[in-house]
């Protein structure tokens, strides 16, 4: 069997199949084998900024996200080094933000603290920035609260290719980066984006809510607080490709 | 009989809802007195740690200069220091503050709050001099485990003090792990 039709790679020992344009990522969700992410979403593009999904193929560190499946090829995912890393990563955002999961909106549902509690995380390590950052209430159905934002650029994504408006862009550099919203006064009231818009659906974390909705679903029967999100994610993977794909 | 393990606890910049918290290991409460012996803590109203103690618990974030000795002095008798709750893991609610500076707060508060009176900011020497911010206890000594949560469940605080009480592991499993 020449290695063009066996069509698996090894994932932390295991054979994983693919399809042809299928990621490492990808393959690994649908064979129940969930790499932690943040700025993925399987039904948009992927990004690769994050870093938390990486992992090691033949020696050298990808994006799993973006990474294509290639037959035969040896990846790790699983180890103690990349969960390290990946544990690290997810406290540098934890800092550099203000994420106050007492007091906020999207806990439960939010998949910075879930990914978080998937790693083990029980404390930041780092010193906390406290950064100070604005918040946009000015919109009469959406609330930007900056605060929350990981930048994983899926609302200036989902804005640009799915509804076409280009309302959310990414602006300044390093450490200052943030979103900003494409309107004559920078505010979304100002701005071409409504309730019905995508880019305002998927944030994930708390960062981009809709006014008068946060606590529809009680604290406590949330998504994470039903099944922990190694666990909900590859679950609802494996739904969209039985849908796509069955 | 092995000798009981000595616990200290004490609240900082917190709401003392993590010491309910522990409180709610109800009949539980039994057992673990059968294990330990709380040397400084609100539970008992002892000040001051005398000796060593083998297990520290503080909740809160350091927002004082109160906050800064008490837990010094923590640091310094207890073998194995535990931050007890967000505030004391992160700085949480209390921390909200540090959006704002020193003077701003305590304005708000003094000078030009709702119904002040006789409006002006505190300062009898006997009050603690307030910090620039608040910070998690790990920025100020060395923290050796972290229990998150607002406040902490009671199986989490259980988990963890029977854990560091029969010198296991203390990480919490995923069930019990909460930062809400």
């Amino acid at each position: 069997m020449s290695p063009d039709t066996r069509r698996t790679f090894l994932l932390d020992g295991r054979e994983i199949p693919f399809r042809e344009g299928q990621t490492v990522f990808d393959a690994a969700m649908a064979a129940g084998v969930y790499i932690p992410h943040l700025c993925h979403n399987p039904d948009f593009e992927p990004h690769s900024s994050c870093r938390l999904c990486t992992v090691i193929v033949n020696g050298r560190p990808f994006a799993s996200c973006t990474q294509p499946a290639v037959a035969g090829q040896d990846v790790k995912s699983d180890t103690a080094e990349l969960n390290e890393m990946r544990r690290s990563l997810t406290q540098m955002l934890l800092v550099e933000g203000n994420h106050y999961c007492p007091s906020c909106e999207k806990s439960g549902g939010c998949r910075l603290q879930a990914t978080a509690y998937a790693l083990g995380l029980q404390d930041n390590h780092f010193p906390q920035f406290f950064p100070l950052r604005d918040v946009d209430a000015s919109h009469p159905d959406i609330i930007l609260d900056r605060d929350r934002c990981i930048l994983c650029g899926l609302c200036v994504r989902i804005s640009r290719t799915v509804d076409r408006k280009n309302v959310f862009a990414m602006t300044g550099r390093g450490i200052d980066t943030t979103i900003v919203v494409d309107s004559p006064t920078g505010l979304l009231a100002d701005s071409r984006v409504s309730r019905e818009d995508e880019a305002v659906q998927h944030c994930p974390v708390g960062a981009l809510m809709m006014k008068g909705e946060a606590f529809t679903v009680p604290i406590g029967e949330r998504p994470y607080d039903r099944a922990p999100i190694n666990e909900d994610s590859v679950a609802q993977f494996q739904a969209r490709e039985a849908r796509l794909h069955g | 009989m092995a000798s009981k393990r000595k616990i200290a606890t004490c609240s900082l910049a917190g709401c003392f809802g993590c010491h309910m918290s522990l409180l709610d290991i109800d009949e539980r409460i039994l057992e673990l007195l059968e294990l330990v012996e709380f040397d400084r803590s609100p539970i008992n109203d002892i000040k001051v740690i005398r000796g060593m103690v083998d297990i520290g618990l503080i909740e809160g974030g350091v927002c004082n200069a109160e906050s800064v000795h008490v837990l010094q002095h923590f640091r310094e008798h207890c073998r194995v220091l535990v931050s007890v709750g967000e505030c004391a893991v992160t700085g949480g609610i209390p921390s909200m503050r540090n959006h704002h500076s020193l003077k701003a707060c305590l304005e708000e508060s003094y000078i030009r709050g709702i119904g002040v009176e006789n409006a002006h900011v505190p300062d009898d020497p006997e009050l603690p001099l307030l910090l620039d911010k608040v910070y998690p206890l790990h920025e100020v000594v060395r923290v050796d485990y972290h229990v998150p949560g607002c406040p902490p469940s009671a199986d989490a605080l259980w988990y963890v003090l029977s854990a560091l009480i029969a010198g296991r592991d203390p990480r919490l499993p995923t069930a019990l792990l909460r930062f809400d």
